[in-house]
């Protein structure tokens, strides 16, 4: 097959079942519908549902080109010529504390990482809280230790905030919103477009850590095994990802739908083809113990210290050397590449010698992960 | 995973299919998974473009989530809407659609649906809840009515007053005699339902090769369980013999669960006949409460509306279930009916035939075959 992208309408295509798979392609690439009358579950689950509704109820509102990039963070350029990234996220996760890390950390690793990933070197956060009546100041306290801990660690100042506070019975303990602004090194580029057959996706460490640490911690499975969440700052690994490779062209973290909806966004991004080689996944031996257990499927679970990158083939052995230099980098890894064909496709290549798609995730095993 | 590795071995994959390979020869075989869960292994370990083309695989109605028809559902939905009721679900069950949405829909409205993972949770909540009536929407083949009758046992001993069961339980050797009466399906043979045959055992499954002549071997879920299986169906062809094996032994005893099969004939009978989607009324292919825990039967309780509701005229879900049509030959596949909108029952449950080759199997044979025999950095379908 040649680099050459064949697009054959699926009229013209002989084969029924060839036929009706390119139908299929071509409804996937429709703008999503928003069909239902209320809010559900799914529609904060990340996938598809989520996707609908900001389409067709937020960007259709506030509709400008910044905002239309839809990614992690918007990138705003200043009169300077300076360039910032800015991001928020909310935080909901339910409990509030779970091994490896609380409600507090999770709300300044995950902003900060939304930074780094979009090519910034994270600086300033804002913190807003919605608390519920009758919340322990003692417990809120912790919190917030936790929190100035993390931005520590991550090198970030927290420079602004808002308190609410709810009657009782009208939040869950409390909610936490942030924000935060970081700025883009003057040489730095990172672009989608620049991505091409043959380029490496890298994995920064093992997936699925902190969606099964979370589910346990909730009790009502009746599994006790030994796993903590990775809720981590990436930002130190993204630069010394981008050290060591130049050449990188795209980077997420995987959070919300873990692995599988990164890679299909970049698929769909991109308009070319992702394989996963599921042999080289790092995951922990008893994280997919429990998923296998409870028939979930660890690459569509969520992660909080880990981010996907895209970088030129003949850079990837360096660019795994640095993560591996490093904490939180230990378990990074080379876990597949770009190919022109099946264009917008995820393939995963099983250990077992199978090929399967990796599709977006519908409908939410997980909810209020984050 | 050191559980699963040995039935994962790629070197022992390959040598496997090069024996099926042979042993099939030129001849054309049609062997049918009964079971949704071997459905979901042979597209999520690829194994469908693993076999030589003359070997198909067809998909069959052992999927729990896909036989329920919807006016089942819209009775599910009618009892989670009374007031005071905690409607307690699997979590597959929830997202499949009735004539008005689907539990999660109802959920969204304001119903209080509370997915479980074992119905012995629903039992815990009722008794959290005294002032609430808990009501668990029993549904599976064999497999799982042991645990709703453990879950009945519990309730009747605790003495709960606030717990019943919606019984859909149904049993897996009518619909396979349903599906070999059909004349428009020739098959080579069955592989046999794995988990069913831990509670029923393997003689359920003798009138196979007894009245219809078709080889059954029961067969495990891991991927080399299915291609021995189906190493062993060709074996029977070419030795021309015709009868039950026991690939599963490892779980599966002939004799089946004895005390599971006792708990389940003291806590259900059978009904006389039950509606099954795609395959119409089936006789004595479902399961009741038994009349000694009536209290406990939400169909007693509760005078459920009980309509009858036609499938959506789109859907082919029946032909789908019956093993008549591919998942890709309905007309609506992928395009009206997704994953995220699903207008039938196969599309909803990671065991039904539609999600399986729609989440993992939409890959052409030559593309699969080429990105499964690359690795990173040959440039496998470059």
């Amino acid at each position: 097959m040649t680099s050459e992208r064949l697009t054959p309408s699926a009229s013209q295509v002989p084969d029924p079942e060839d036929r009706t798979r390119l139908r299929v392609e071509e409804f996937r690439k429709r703008r999503p519908r928003l069909i239902d009358e209320v809010v559900t579950m799914a529609h904060g689950a990340g996938g598809k549902s989520s996707a609908a509704l900001v389409d067709h109820v937020f960007v259709e509102a506030f509709r400008n080109p910044l905002l239309e990039q839809l990614g992690d963070g918007a990138l705003l350029r200043l009169p300077s010529g300076e360039r910032l990234v800015f991001s928020t996220d909310s935080f909901v996760v339910q409990p509030i504390d779970f091994p490896g890390g609380t409600i507090g950390d999770l709300a300044i690793n995950g902003t900060v990482n939304d930074l780094a990933v979009s090519g910034a070197v994270p600086q300033w956060i804002s913190v807003a809280f919605v608390l519920e009546e009758g919340f322990p100041i003692d417990r809120l306290r912790q919190l917030a230790a936790d929190m100035r801990a993390a931005a520590d660690a991550a090198g970030v100042q927290i420079v602004t905030g808002d308190t609410k506070v709810v009657p009782h019975g009208s939040a869950d303990g409390l909610y936490i919103t942030t924000a935060g602004v970081g700025v883009v090194p003057a040489d730095r580029e990172l672009s989608p477009a620049a991505v091409r057959p043959g380029d490496r996706l890298i994995v920064s460490g093992t997936i699925a850590d902190h969606g099964m640490a979370v589910m346990l911690a909730r009790g009502n499975l009746a599994i006790e095994a030994d796993i903590e969440s990775d809720t981590a700052p990436v930002n130190g690994l993204v630069e010394a990802l981008l050290a060591a490779a130049p050449s990188t062209r795209w980077m997420r973290d995987a959070t919300r739908g873990g692995l599988g909806t990164v890679c299909n966004e970049l698929a769909q991004t991109v308009g070319l083809g992702v394989v996963i080689d599921e042999g080289l996944l790092p995951i922990d031996p008893t994280v997919l113990g429990c998923c296998d257990m409870l028939g979930i499927d660890p690459i569509y679970v969520a992660n909080e210290g880990k981010f996907v990158a895209v970088v030129a083939a003949e850079e990837a052995e360096a660019a795994v050397a640095a993560l591996r230099g490093l904490p939180g980098g230990a378990q990074a890894a080379v876990i597949g590449e770009v190919i022109a064909e099946p264009a917008g496709i995820v393939a995963m290549r099983t250990p077992f010698g199978g090929t399967r798609i990796v599709d977006m995730l519908v409908g939410d095993p997980l909810p209020r992960i984050c | 995973m050191k559980f699963v590795d040995e039935f994962r071995d790629p070197a022992a994959a390959r040598a496997l299919v090069k024996s099926i390979t042979e042993l099939a020869g030129d001849d054309e075989f049609k062997f049918m998974e009964v079971c949704g869960g071997h459905t979901h292994t042979i597209y999520r370990h690829g194994i469908e473009h693993l076999l030589p083309a003359n070997i198909e695989l067809v998909h069959g109605p052992g999927c729990p989530v896909c036989v329920i028809p919807m006016g089942r559902i819209d009775d599910a939905m009618w009892l989670a809407e009374q007031p005071d009721v905690i409607f307690t679900t699997f979590g597959d069950m929830m997202r499949v659609p009735g004539s008005r949405g689907s539990l999660l829909d109802a959920k969204a409205r304001g119903a209080d649906v509370r997915f479980v993972y074992s119905p012995l949770d629903s039992v815990k909540i009722a008794i959290d809840n005294p002032d609430q009536h808990v009501v668990f929407f029993a549904v599976g083949f064999e497999t799982t009515v042991p645990s709703t009758a453990v879950t009945l046992m519990r309730a009747k001993a605790l003495g709960l007053t606030n717990f019943s069961v919606f019984s859909n339980h149904v049993t897996i050797v009518p619909p396979m005699k349903a599906i070999l009466e059909s004349p428009d399906l020739r098959l080579s043979g069955f592989l046999g339902p794995g988990h069913v045959s831990t509670v029923v055992g393997t003689h359920p499954y003798r009138f196979v090769p007894e009245v219809y002549g078709k080889p059954v071997v029961v067969a495990g879920f891991e991927p080399l369980d299915i291609l021995q299986s189906v190493y062993m169906l060709l074996e029977q062809h070419r030795d021309g013999r015709c009868e039950v094996e026991n690939q599963y032994a490892r779980v599966v005893r002939p004799e089946g669960n004895v005390a599971a099969l006792k708990l389940m004939g003291q806590t259900f009978q059978l009904r006389p006949h039950f509606e099954w989607r795609g395959l119409g009324f089936i006789s004595q292919s479902a399961l009741r409460v038994h009349d000694d825990f009536a209290d406990f039967d939400a169909e007693v309780r509760f005078s459920m509306p009980g309509v009858r509701v036609a499938d959506p005229k789109a859907c082919q879900c029946g032909e789908v279930l019956k093993g008549a049509i591919k998942p890709w030959e309905c007309k609506v596949f992928g395009t009206a009916c997704t994953p995220e909108t699903p207008i039938g029952t196969c599309m909803v449950s990671p065991e039904g035939a539609c999600a399986a080759y729609y989440n993992f199997g939409r890959l052409h044979r030559e593309t699969a075959q080429m990105v499964g025999q690359g690795a990173v950095g040959q440039g496998a379908g470059v």
